[in-house]
């Protein structure tokens, strides 16, 4: 097929103009040695030619609007505002230029340049997490598509809706290893949800499209889009399609009805049940149904981290988060349970400790729009595959309440006798303290979460009621994703208190990023917990590695403070536990960029409930004597 | 639990990258291909893949699950449970000094194998079939010194109407 860029190369003869301006498409011969036109190319000139001012030749079909060439880069432009995408998270370089090139001037999408891409890919991240919303992230080829592929695993393990978008080399190139050329298709393809090359500018719209619609749709996911430079300055028309179909992907959303009825019997018949809900609930926006599901039947419940604030902890059916770090009562309460009603969960090992010991006792139902997350881990004996909104919405249609008074009472009783808690040490600062005095000042902020200690202490003494109130990065544990996640959060949700809640060693990672929420002037309120140490880790070498501090001294950090002052940012150094609560209520006020209160806390904390890897739940470490 | 070797027969798009997908699937799992075989189909749109693999029941569940995941993958049939036919195909290239080739000929004709060349030194063989014919006729020739064995892997197809 000729491509169609060369069609306005080709000689014109002298145009004749109809009265509405179009060029009579009766005029066969408006090209010079129309012969030399493939069938494909005529059938793509059926209908009417434009001549723009530009020189610049559209195609009409009959009742289109008017559709002009326009080069890759352009076309990809289009239809990502096709897609209403607001804004787009990236970092230049060679072989992206044209794209940037095309946001320069773009109307409607604004381009937020990040100063690594971690923290691009991190902050498109984010704003999908906050909003629900596809996240777009673009870099180069080479060094800038791998420096994504930590934040695209990051997203495919916690079926984050992105589609991130790669330069790459000429085609002609590909292959030969080129400058700053990498096959990130082949690099990205166990860590994300689906791969596009566009080879050709013919081809933008529609793989956009697609993208779009894996990335969102089923199980979200991340997809990349690598798009040769070439593609990017060739022309081709613009022509977004109206619907996708692609005949191998159709995720089933329904759940089947008999299924759906057994486990409504199950439910009826149990005398000891527990809903166990996960990321699914909130990716899927069921939280209301959950809500409604959990308080019509009075069955207690467990949100694990990817969940929290799917179903309000403060209520008293919660029995906060389950797992290696979470409350007694979950705990004890799988293993002692006689159903399990899972949805949106994936029975993940630091929810499950030693499978073999795993809720015992239970049978279980699986509710996921995922069919190989069912049965992957644990046996089933209701799965239920379908999106948790729709599915739980049928169901709340025929439960009842269910007569569970012992268990209710036995569930209350271990809530009670083993509560999260900690010991005061001397005049330390304790971070548990520090997280109690943060949802003391901000109960309603969205808290975007590191990886560490910090992030157990902050699922456990912060009480989620909302879901996308609690971003983190669960299932790869990526430290450094939380302060691009909340510039991507803050952008996302512009009317709302973005609270970051950071480690010493996590933040350090992408500390470059405050350059752009500096920039930007957003109000991030960035809390950093600062052990003076790589936190989790020292508490495992405590633990299981006879206190052999490998590698995890920090106490050659820089002072957090000070460093926020030099970016521009306020910068604020809080050692005495009296100090705490006003710097917290200090940065509610300042709304003019972006603040950096640096906890130092108590070294030696650690992190407690505690169930060591490959124990079972019921092997829970409530503290150290 | 049991191990068992099942057949996958799976339509994909014809697409590049497509292979790559399927053998990360198995590699990143640690899932073993036992024979993989691929080609086009009636359709220059779609491929045709016959896999076989081997685990136990919950392996083989996720494999099932996992190639119906991807996005370039139409359709999964486990054959093994259906009414199939399967074939493959073998290239022998035979030790077959003039005094030896009446008795590798013979074999042959045993098992309707045919010779596709020949050399002073060698005689080369093709033959189709099932698995334990092929396994017969390999057993056979061997005494009389193989030189190259090349397979296609399987392919198989099921038996009567289209569900």
């Amino acid at each position: 097929m000729v491509p169609r860029q060369d069609l306005r190369k080709k000689p014109f003869s002298s145009p004749s103009w109809n009265e509405k301006g179009f060029f009579d498409s009766s005029h066969s011969l408006c090209f010079r040695n129309a012969g030399e036109y493939s069938s494909d190319s005529v059938l793509n000139c059926r209908g009417k030619v434009v001549f723009s001012e530009l020189n610049v030749v559209s195609i009409l079909e009959e009742g289109e609007e008017t559709m002009e060439q326009m080069r890759g880069a352009q076309l990809l432009i289009e239809s990502l505002r096709r897609e209403g995408v607001e804004y787009i998270f990236g970092l230049n370089g060679g072989a992206a230029m044209p794209i940037f090139d095309a946001l320069y001037d773009a109307q409607g999408i604004k381009l937020i340049p990040m100063r690594h891409e971690q923290g691009a890919v991190h902050a498109a991240d984010g704003y999908a997490r906050a909003t629900g919303i596809v996240g777009v992230v673009l870099a180069t080829s080479g060094p800038g598509a791998t420096n994504l592929v930590t934040g695209i695993a990051t997203a495919y393990m916690d079926s984050i809706p992105m589609v991130a978008i790669t330069g790459q080399v000429f085609t002609h190139l590909m292959g030969n290893d080129a400058f700053q050329e990498c096959d990130i298709i082949g690099v990205t393809r166990p860590v994300c949800k689906h791969s596009f090359l566009i080879k050709s500018s013919d081809e933008v719209a529609e793989i956009v499209a697609e993208a779009f619609h894996i990335a969102s749709t089923g199980r979200p996911g991340p997809v990349v889009v690598d798009f040769a430079k070439d593609a990017q300055i060739s022309e081709s028309i613009f022509r977004y399609p109206e619907s996708v179909n692609i005949r191998g992907y159709k995720p089933s959303v329904d759940g089947h009805p008999r299924q759906i009825a057994k486990a409504v019997d199950l439910i009826h018949n149990a005398e000891r049940p527990i809903i166990y809900a996960g990321g699914g609930v909130v990716l899927s926006d069921a939280s209301e149904e959950l809500r409604e599901l959990a308080i019509k039947t009075g069955i207690p419940i467990t949100v694990t981290l990817m969940g929290l604030g799917a179903f309000p902890e403060t209520h008293p059916l919660s029995m906060e988060m389950p797992g290696m770090h979470g409350s007694c009562c979950a705990n004890y309460a799988f293993t002692d349970a006689d159903l399990l009603i899972a949805v949106g969960a994936r029975f993940d090992d630091r929810v499950t400790g030693d499978l073999s010991k795993f809720a015992q006792k239970a049978k279980k139902i699986q509710i996921d729009i995922d069919p190989s997350c069912i049965g992957k881990n644990v046996p089933i004996d209701v799965p239920i595959v379908g999106d948790a909104k729709r599915v739980l919405a049928k169901m709340n249609q025929h439960v009842h309440h269910v007569d569970i008074e012992p268990w209710i009472r036995q569930t209350d009783e271990w809530k009670e006798k083993y509560p999260f808690e900690y010991q005061q040490r001397g005049d330390k600062i304790m971070p548990q303290f520090v997280i109690e005095q943060i949802y003391d000042v901000f109960p309603d902020a969205v808290v975007v979460g590191d990886v560490g200690q910090h992030q157990m202490w902050a699922a456990q003494y912060f009480k989620f009621t909302q879901p996308r109130q609690w971003l983190n990065s669960g299932g790869l544990g990526t430290m450094g994703f939380s302060l691009p996640a909340a510039i991507g959060a803050q952008l996302g949700c512009p009317d709302k208190t973005i609270v970051n809640i950071n480690g010493d060693g996590s933040y350090i990672m992408t500390i470059q990023e405050l350059v752009p929420a500096v920039t930007l002037k957003l109000p991030l309120k960035i809390f950093i917990i600062n052990n003076m140490y790589l936190g989790m880790v020292r508490q495992w070498q405590e633990l299981f590695h006879e206190k052999r501090y490998a590698a995890v001294d920090y106490h050659d950090n820089p002072d957090f403070a000070l460093l926020a002052q030099a970016f521009g940012a306020t910068g604020l150094r809080v050692d005495r536990i009296e100090d705490v609560r006003p710097a917290l209520e200090k940065s509610k006020h300042i709304d003019d960029g972006p603040v950096v209160i640096d906890f130092i806390v108590d070294e030696d904390e650690n992190v407690f409930p505690m169930v060591p890897a490959g124990a079972g739940l019921g092997d829970v470490i409530r503290g150290l004597a | 639990m049991v191990e068992e070797r099942h057949i996958f027969s799976v339509l994909v798009e014809n697409r590049f990258g497509v292979l790559a997908r399927i053998a990360g699937l198995f590699s990143g799992r640690g899932y073993n291909i036992d024979s993989l075989n691929v080609a086009e189909t009636d359709d220059p749109g779609v491929s045709h893949m016959t896999i076989v693999t081997h685990g136990d029941a919950q392996i083989v569940e996720q494999i099932y699950k996992h190639l119906n995941k991807l996005i370039d993958v139409i359709k999964v049939t486990d054959l093994t449970a259906e009414n199939h036919v399967e074939r493959e195909l073998v290239l022998i290239k035979m030790n077959a000094t003039p005094n030896r080739r009446g008795e590798i000929l013979q074999i042959m004709e045993i098992f309707r194998a045919r010779a596709v060349d020949v050399s002073p030194a060698t005689l080369t063989i093709e033959v189709t079939g099932d698995e334990g014919k092929l396994k017969a006729v390999v057993d056979m020739l061997r005494p009389y010194g193989i030189q190259e064995l090349v397979r296609t892997g399987k392919i198989a197809i099921m038996r009567g109407a289209a569900k």
